[in-house]
């Protein structure tokens, strides 16, 4: 806090809007309560726009949206009042995430009064409580660029860089425990949210993606996420527990079964996408036919799962059993992959797995009796695939536990879970033992590998073939999730999750080599195209400028892999390599205290 | 007793139509520190390369205690002999520890259904593999610093690493691929008492430097690799006399009195040699790239600096 003096001249160079930092806070603050205030007014007088902006006192879709903008802004805004129990918002006491923040309500507020105008055709479809929050929501983006810049010189791309910030002071085990409880509540909160947001309410969900991102955005800026990864890194047991207590919680929040599917695919999304991140995050091999594995799974399970239009269709294994046959079987399609393929290196494995990949679609589509011996019903695939029964609990039906009514994907979301649970921990264990540590070696330089006495074409086979069986084992879920199986999905790229493109994306957008990055990963990318039904055919154009974008301004994914040393934080050795080089004056950003 | 550790046997090395290395016969005994000079482009990290598997030699065998090695370089780890790289080859986004744990990784069996379960066999070969890891960076001295990610490293420290990592495989016999390219004059003391050290711990080493003073002092035996092949080996003081390699540095026959052969005279000779050889190790370098060799235009160009500023240290 000593350099404040020292650095007096540099922090009071404001942003570009040339007004006093008094009337610029004044500003903010005005603007923030002007933002929530509008979202309790009528924004339009029809009922036709999704989430019924029509109601005075009653804050609906989009309204909420901006009002939480509008809040996070305030609370944000305030941080630079000096206010006492404020200011652990803020330690850096930056005015970036004000202005990120504001910048969320203001994508909200604006987006809504364009998207009101153009989908009902006409200004006159706006009533004043738009015009408010419009304007309303404008005023902070002003105040916030008032503001003394966060890192002087740098321009408009100081307000983007990340602030150096300081050292986080130590808080006791209790209120540790206590803020990773509010973390993960707030997360099971945002994401229902998400999750609950109609399918036909698409502009609804653009909102939310939009103070989404620019809110989290916003609280990366204040440090406030780091801290809360490293006070998770601290009580690692308790947060995933935490975590899997949430999950295991959602489907008792939805009255509706069919959120529930949403999540049982999205599990199964993820913790495909977790087993490729063992394959691409920790070895480093690029694998562009991983969907195929997931097929192999599916349609072993389906195979033995008793249908009746099974090849086998008096084989009705048990649970346990059919997931064992799919974890073989695409273990054993996984050695068979790799074991030629793994001598190669870099463009040319990719090039290989994304052969084997359409070979495998290919072929389950000639196996139908008539181009080919008939096993997999070619294009029509396995269908009528009996509910799984475990331990005389049949999934496919309703049960009631604590009066609550879960329905027959509840119950699949729950095993899913489990299979989630156990690949997470395999995902952990493996990465943090002498195989991961070999992993990670021949990801980082494979001669220097072998040369430290690793056997690499071994080493990388057994990554093969355990993200193989991983996926597998999903797959034996999905096949009786889905009630059948057929070669459609297990195509390199497509609309809709899964396939491969989208699960190597979902590791990369999360974050390569992490647990939570590609379970956000794919999530997000579940999500999207499910709420977004209207960008159809646009659909892969949006996710490839999508990634373009991440890859641009986040090259290490939403979660950057911090290498568990995260304690070391001060010494600033473990920051994200692109973000060091703007702010070479690490005082700076403190200036403005 | 001196036992032969390491036998190369009429190794040659050919790229299409350039012999890197040819017929080479070299030996290392136990408990020598043997030194391997020559100027830039003669072959000497081509050699070493031989000498653990990342190349397949076109001729030769190499054997190590008397057994003939396969050219693979983790059966040559395992067999028991390290090495270090020309351009630091580190696992950049591991930490400090991490990189040595790699080191240990012929000394500890732990497979994936060990990691899965994690019983107590596993705990204790990790706590074991730790301590072992730890003791080494007590040994080089970067134990204060084992949850730094490696990149993180100063470059000298970064060499140090590479050189504990190498010790983590528990070798016979060290390969240094010119450990003390870009440190000043303090570092390369520094080094130089850490190689007698690892000598000490039994650990035959084989050492390939420009830095003549260094090598003067440090070696039992030097040998000089010109354009491939071995022109003279033998103790410093012969090496030093043999008027063909001052010859071979500077690339003329030498006309200076042979007889007292100065160290300074050797080591200037050396200098100009290599500050030559930094501009004409470009063309190598790209030749290089498409295959896993190492040898860098920069570090050579560091090098020779350094050379440059301890031969004008000594003739002050
Ligand atoms: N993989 C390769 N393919 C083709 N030529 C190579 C390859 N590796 C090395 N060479 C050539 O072999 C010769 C010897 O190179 P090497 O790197 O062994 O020299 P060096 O003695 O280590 O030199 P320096 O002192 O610069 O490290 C060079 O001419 C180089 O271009
Ligand atoms: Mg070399």
């Amino acid at each position: 806090m000593t350099d404040t003096t020292t650095n007096a001249p540099a922090a009071a160079e404001h942003g570009p809007v040339p007004l006093p930092p008094s009337v610029a806070r004044l500003l903010v603050a005005v603007g923030a309560v002007g933002t929530i205030a509008s979202a309790f007014l009528s924004w339009t007088w029809t009922s036709d726009f999704p989430g019924d902006l029509t109601v005075y006192g009653y804050p609906a879709g989009l309204q909420i949206l901006a009002l939480v903008g509008g809040v996070l802004t305030l609370l944000f805004g305030l941080t630079l009042w000096d206010v006492k129990w404020l200011r652990w918002l803020n330690p850096a006491n930056s005015t970036s995430p004000v202005l990120l923040t504001a910048l969320s309500a203001f994508a909200v507020c604006w987006f809504t009064g364009i998207a009101i105008t153009v989908d009902l055709g006409g200004l006159v479809n706006l009533d004043p409580g738009a015009f408010v929050a419009m304007a309303a929501s404008a005023l902070p983006v002003v105040g916030a660029l008032a503001l003394p810049h966060p890192a002087p010189g740098t321009g408009i791309r100081g307000y983007l860089a990340k602030p150096q910030l300081p050292a986080p002071g130590k808080a006791s085990p209790l209120t540790e425990r206590i803020v990773i409880t509010v973390g993960v509540a707030l997360a099971l909160v945002t994401f229902t949210y998400g999750i609950g947001i109609d399918n036909d309410a698409s502009e609804t969900f653009i909102g939310y993606l939009l103070l989404l991102v620019f809110a989290a955005w916003g609280l990366m800026h204040t440090g406030l996420v780091d801290r809360f990864a490293t006070t998770a890194a601290h009580h690692k047991g308790f947060a995933s527990a935490l975590a899997f207590a949430a999950a295991v919680i959602f489907p008792f929040t939805q009255s509706d079964d069919h959120n529930a599917n949403v999540g049982v695919n999205i599990l199964i999304f993820a913790t495909v996408a977790l087993g490729l991140n063992i394959v691409v995050g920790l070895t480093g091999l690029l694998d562009l036919g991983y969907v195929a594995f997931l097929g192999v799974g599916a349609y072993a399970a389906a195979l033995v799962s008793g249908s009746e239009y099974s090849r086998f269709s008096g084989v009705h294994f048990p649970f346990w059993a059919a997931a064992l046959t799919g974890m073989a079987a695409s273990l054993v399609f996984g050695v068979l992959i790799g074991a030629p393929t793994l001598r190669l290196r870099g463009d040319y494995l990719a090039i290989v797995t994304l052969g084997f990949g359409e070979i495998f679609r290919i072929t389950v589509n000639n196996l139908d009796g008539t181009s080919g011996p008939n096993i997999t019903r070619g294009p029509n695939g396995i269908t009528q695939i009996p509910d799984l029964n475990i331990f005389g609990f049949n999934l496919g039906e309703s049960h009631n536990i604590l009066g609550f009514s879960l329905g027959r994907f509840a119950n699949y979301l729950f095993l899913m879970l489990i299979v989630t649970a156990i690949v997470v921990l395999v995902f952990t264990r493996a990465a943090d033992s002498r195989i991961g540590r070999s992993w990670i070696a021949i990801r980082e330089d494979e001669t220097a590998a072998t040369a430290m006495g690793i056997n690499g074409f071994r080493v990388k086979l057994i990554a093969f073939a355990l993200g193989a069986s991983l996926a597998g084992l999903a797959g034996s879920v999905m096949a009786h999730v889905n009630y059948s199986v057929n070669p459609q999905p297990y195509q390199f790229a497509g609309a809709a999750p899964p396939n491969s493109a989208f699960l190597l994306a979902a590791v990369v957008l999360g974050g390569m080599g992490t647990v939570s990055g590609p379970l956000l990963g794919a999530s997000v990318l579940y999500l999207v195209p499910e709420k977004l039904q209207f960008l159809q055919n646009y659909e892969l154009f949006a996710f490839g400028v999508a990634l373009i974008v991440l890859m641009r301004f986040r090259p290490e994914g939403i979660i950057a892999n911090r290498r568990r040393q995260l304690e070391f934080h001060e010494t600033g050795q473990l920051d994200v390599p692109t973000q060091t080089t703007l702010s070479d004056d690490p005082a700076v950003t403190k200036a403005g205290a | 007793m001196t036992t032969p550790v390491l036998e190369a046997r009429d190794v040659t090395m050919r790229f299409g139509g350039l012999t890197a290395v040819r017929s080479v016969d070299f030996t290392v005994n136990s408990g020598e520190i043997v030194g391997l000079i020559g100027p830039n482009g003669a072959g000497k990290t081509t050699f070493f390369n031989c000498l653990t598997g990342l190349y397949v030699p076109t001729e030769g065998t190499v054997s190590y205690q008397g057994k003939v090695l396969p050219p693979k370089p983790h059966l040559v780890t395992q067999a028991g002999i390290a090495r270090t790289f020309q351009n630091i080859r580190l696992f950049a986004n591991m930490t400090v520890l991490e990189n040595v744990l790699v080191g240990r990784h012929t000394r500890t069996k732990e497979g994936l259904w060990s990691a899965l379960l994690r019983g107590p066999g596993f705990r204790k070969a990790e706590k074991e593999s730790e301590a072992k890891a730890m003791e080494l960076l007590e040994f080089i001295g970067l134990a204060a610093k084992r949850d730094h990610l490696a990149r993180n490293l100063p470059y000298g420290e970064q060499r140090k690493l590479e050189i504990a990592r190498a010790l983590a495989s528990e070798p016979g016999l060290l390969l240094l691929d010119e450990p003390t390219a870009g440190m000043n004059p303090q570092e390369t003391r520094a080094t130089e008492d850490l190689v007698f050290a690892i000598r000490d711990k039994g650990i035959a080493v084989l050492v390939i430097e420009h830095d003549m003073r260094f090598i003067f002092n440090l070696c039992d035996r030097v040998a000089v690799l010109v354009q491939g092949e071995k022109l003279v080996e033998g103790t410093s003081d012969v090496v030093q006399a043999d008027e063909r390699v001052v010859a071979a540095y500077l690339g003329e026959p030498f006309e200076g009195d042979p007889g007292a052969a100065e160290a300074a005279e050797v080591e200037a000779a050396e200098a100009t040699a290599e500050a030559e050889g930094a501009e004409s190790a470009e063309p190598a370098d790209s030749a290089e790239t498409a295959e896993p060799a190492d040898s860098a235009a920069t570090t050579d160009t560091v090098e020779s600096t350094e050379a440059d500023s301890t031969t004008k240290g000594e003739a002050q």
